[in-house]
């Protein structure tokens, strides 16, 4: 191949440039390769598709999919089905927001450390913390990292608490980078759907770096954080993980002397994507702000005297401070916060208690609907906000697919026949009243 | 006259919305059932249009690669294709939980195991994962793919990775976030690898040794086979960072150099966009005798179709929730596809005819410590004979031409680094500009040095005050102070 769309330079300025260098062949400038080592041949990949042949693909994949558009979604657990305002994809679809990279020239890069700026500011509106970074991977590394923060700042530490009761696949994460860390991790039981803090007492102490806990928790259920932020108080480090949309009406974490609130920013304007990309969030309370992991970016002024915006705090990162860095977090996850961003001020105060007032009335109205049918379990107790887990007295994968045969995915299905529920601002009544009627069925 | 800098804050209006939902349909509920309510929401009232105006003039103040050059070494800023973005965002593909059932996401589960296999032929491993986040986590799953390898040949007593000075700082920073200690080696005065060093440093702790090929000086590392014997032969295992991939496809690869595991940064090498600092995708591949501890799940085929393979018993885990950045993923397979294996090639090959091309132009005026045939990039040293002139003032002084400089002090070994990076998406004209620009700027150096010193001249912005962000320490809107905040 000698050419194609994206490579500008053709076989005459190749032959132009190759003369300036004074070499006859492209492959010349391989020659330092050792000859064993050069790959022989050609890449077995097949050749280039033509951009329609590539749409024609991609739209035979999409095929293969059903999307959400054709299913209502009862999915949740960690990512929803919250209304992404249209504004959004016509603000990152700007060239200057997602071609650019990190604003390491701060004078050509005001765009993006304004956007930082005003992310981190939107953060501890909403969590009540003092300081945010400018974004991690997703929430179940932002959890893991807030584990290892409290680790390195903990003198003797050898384990950590961890609620039951937090997503799976945040746990499996979290597990991971701990293994690796030779930490170990206590679980503290669930009762009544509830993280049983009452255990937690007498399992901290000099060595316990952290109590991991998360609300609403995995199962939908409101655990109790101000006691988490009371009884962890001058003892060992707080972690939280929060849904952020809950915050439009819960009390601010920030007010329960919370160390480290973390959650993830899907919620908040990002699409699904299959898992990703999403936007993990880190906010902490001010005494932990030089020992927070990733980008932060500050308040300055430039050479004109004029407000401006410039990363800071650098000598915690992995490019100043290397093996003694605060982690090794380089890439972040910028444009999902920006849609962050883009949807908190979409929504201000009004709209984000609306979506919440919303989300709360329908999973009321779908929850009591089927408690009413008779063939479901309370036992996950009693307070929710957009999500619930009840039991099905039957199979529920039988109900699972019956729902699916409908067009309704109804929920996760988790152990001994329990399906976890989330039901946002965007289903409507005529919606629930399907799922119910499916379910009805099997009385 | 100041650059548009107000904050979204300062714009905010009591009683304005920016948001439309439809009216409650089903009966309301007492929200104090949810326990403790908070008293304020501290959000901004804007009305839609106000926002998109807000961002649009930010935007205008980022230069961009679709803005103009952006040759910012060891990030590989080539174009990224629209088309990656048009198919990443069809509902098709896009519009997926990841909690769907699997016979609902077969065509993406189907487009995630191409990938798979595109990046296996690239680089010549035997299985990959798509799950990290970015390249740094790639090395980080990396490293504890190693750590499970040798614990579970019962070799816990290795717990040394060796990274030369030359390495990315994600490289050290990696070792500690494993628990491994590091052992640093100086490099050579080409940046290579100190044989003589590397020998003193191996023994029977060392679990690994972490290098990138072609290395942080875009130059190829021709010991690389010695190397991997030396650290094979204590029972190590090598760690290719994958940053500089953009120099050898179809020519080298890192399986074949002797490499056990490794990462890739498809933001850079396969096109997907830089977001402003995210999101990427680290991808992360290893020989057949790693391949049992990848992290769960990995993209599989049965008779009965695609499907996430959890049932791994030496798995390290999870590194991250679900199957990896995937709406990244999408734009990569479809670059990859775009291009085919000669387009690969053909990258690779422009990437460092422009590279080479460009080092000869600027060679005259600009120090090369290293003067021989590079790959991808090359580093200067400041002007010729002029080590007195500060790179940084070099740099802000191509701002003012409309160009992004390149990457400035990195690596580490090189007095006043200047990496330049041009990709292979720059037209030669492009180059020729910018070597224009350099050599003027380096005369302006030497004639008239208050210009550089006082760069730039004609950005929106000026210089910008990195010590006193420091020492200030306002990091968001409740931090400043009445006679910071504007109000119209």
């Amino acid at each position: 191949m000698t050419s194609h769309r994206y490579i500008p330079n053709g076989e005459q300025v190749t032959q132009e440039m190759l003369e300036e260098l004074g070499i006859s062949s492209i492959d010349e400038l391989f020659a330092d390769i050792p000859k064993n080592l050069r790959f022989q041949g050609n890449l077995p990949i097949e050749d280039a598709l033509s951009e329609t042949d590539m749409l024609r693909h991609a739209t035979e994949l999409g095929k293969k999919n059903q999307n959400l558009d054709d299913n209502i979604c009862f999915l949740g657990g960690g990512v929803y089905d919250h209304f992404r305002p249209l504004i959004i994809d016509h603000i990152i679809g700007r060239s200057e927001f997602y071609t650019s990279y990190t604003p390491y020239q701060p004078e050509i890069a005001q765009g993006t450390l304004q956007m930082i700026f005003e992310y981190q500011s939107l953060i501890c509106q909403l969590t009540g913390m003092d300081t945010s970074n400018a974004s991690m991977y997703d929430v179940s590394n932002a959890a893991a990292e807030a584990v290892l923060l409290a680790i390195n700042n903990t003198r003797k530490a050898k384990r950590v608490l961890i609620s039951e009761a937090i997503n799976p696949e945040y746990f499996e994460v979290i597990k991971t980078y701990l293994h690796f860390r030779g930490i170990e991790v206590i679980t503290l039981p669930v009762v009544d759907g509830k993280t049983d803090l009452s255990r937690a007492n007498d399992l901290i102490s000099p060595e316990t770096a952290c109590l991991v806990m998360q609300n609403p928790n995995y199962y939908g259920t409101l655990e109790d954080v101000k006691q988490l932020g009371s009884m962890t108080e001058g003892k060992t480090f707080s972690v939280l993980i929060t849904d952020p949309i809950s915050l439009g009406v819960l009390e601010k974490p920030g007010n329960y002397g919370i160390d480290i609130v973390v959650g993830d920013g899907q919620s908040l304007g990002n699409g699904m994507n299959l898992g990703g990309p999403y936007l993990g969030y880190m906010a902490v309370s001010r005494k932990h702000i030089r020992r927070i992991p990733g980008r932060v970016a500050g308040l300055t002024r430039d050479s004109r005297n004029n407000r401006a915006f410039v990363l800071t705090l650098q000598a915690r990162e992995q490019h100043i401070r290397r093996y003694k860095a605060t982690s090794n977090i380089c890439s972040n996850q910028s444009l999902n916060s920006l849609v962050a961003s883009i949807y908190l001020n979409v929504m201000g105060p009004q709209g984000l208690q609306e979506v919440c007032r919303q989300a709360y009335a329908k999973a009321t109205y779908l929850r009591n609907g089927l408690l009413e049918t008779g063939l479901f379990n309370e036992t996950r107790g009693n307070t929710y906000f957009k999500e619930f887990t009840l039991q099905y007295r039957g199979d529920a994968k039988e109900l699972l697919d019956a729902l699916k045969q409908e067009n309704i995915l109804g929920g996760i299905e988790l152990d001994n026949n329990e399906i976890l529920i989330a039901v946002t601002e965007k289903r409507t009544k005529e919606e629930l009243d399907k799922y119910l009627e499916v379910v009805r069925r099997f009385q | 006259m100041s650059h548009y800098n107000t904050l979204i804050f300062e714009k905010s209006t009591p009683g304005q919305i920016g948001y439309s939902l439809p009216k409650l349909d089903v009966p309301e509920v007492d929200l104090s059932n949810l326990g403790e309510l908070r008293q304020d929401l501290d959000l901004p009232e804007v009305s839609e249009n106000e926002i998109m105006r807000h961002y649009l003039n930010l935007s205008l103040l980022n230069h961009s690669v679709d803005t103009g050059f952006y040759p910012l070494g060891s990030c590989t800023m080539k174009y990224n294709p629209k088309i990656n973005e048009d198919i990443a965002k069809m509902p098709s593909l896009a519009y997926l939980h990841p909690k769907q059932p699997l016979e609902t996401i077969q065509g993406s589960l189907e487009l995630m195991y191409g990938l798979q296999e595109q990046l296996k032929i690239i680089a010549g491993m035997d299985a990959f994962t798509l799950q990290p986040a970015a390249g740094a986590q790639g090395e980080l799953t990396g490293l504890m793919i190693i750590k499970a390898f040798h614990e579970k040949n019962g070799d816990v007593h290795k717990n040394e990775i060796i990274v030369p000075d030359s390495a990315h700082g994600t490289n050290p920073a990696t070792v500690a976030m494993v628990g491994y200690n590091l052992i640093e080696i100086k490099s050579q005065a080409d940046g290579g690898v100190d044989l003589e060093a590397l020998k003193a440093a191996v023994n029977e702790n060392t679990a690994g040794l972490m290098l990138t090929n072609p290395s942080t000086l875009g130059l190829f590392e021709q010991q690389i086979e010695e190397i991997a014997r030396i650290i094979h032969d204590v029972g190590g295992q090598l760690y290719y960072d994958g940053a500089n991939m953009n120099a050898i496809m179809g020519k080298a690869r890192p399986g074949d150099m002797g490499f056990d595991v490794m990462h890739y940064n498809v933001h850079k090498t396969f096109s997907t966009p830089h977001g402003g600092g995210g999101p990427g995708g680290g991808p992360v591949g290893v020989k057949a005798h790693l391949a049992e501890f990848l992290p769960v799940p990995v993209v599989d085929k049965s008779d009965d179709g695609y499907f996430f393979n959890y049932d791994r018993p030496h798995s390290i885990g999870k590194v991250k929730a679900y199957y990896g950045n995937y709406g990244i993923l999408v734009r990569a397979y479809t670059y990859i596809k775009s291009l085919g294996g000669p387009g690969l090639e053909l990258a690779s090959d422009m990437a460092v005819l422009n590279a080479n091309y460009m080092m000869k132009r600027l060679k005259k005026t600009y120090a090369l410590p290293f003067d021989q045939v590079c790959k991808h990039e090359f580093v200067l040293s400041g002007i010729k004979d002029h080590p007195e002139i500060s790179t940084l003032d070099i740099a802000k002084r191509m701002l003012d031409f409309g160009v992004h400089p390149p990457t400035i002090y990195f690596p580490l070994i090189v007095h006043g680094a200047i990496m330049v990076e041009p990709t292979e998406t720059e037209s030669k004209a492009t180059l020729d500009q910018f070597a224009d620009i350099m050599e003027q700027i380096a005369r302006e150096g030497i004639e008239d040095p208050e210009t550089l010193k006082q760069a730039p001249h004609t950005t929106k912005v000026g210089r910008v005050d990195e010590v006193y962000a420091a020492k200030a320490l306002i990091l968001k809107y409740g931090d400043m102070t009445d006679d910071q905040i504007r109000r119209d």
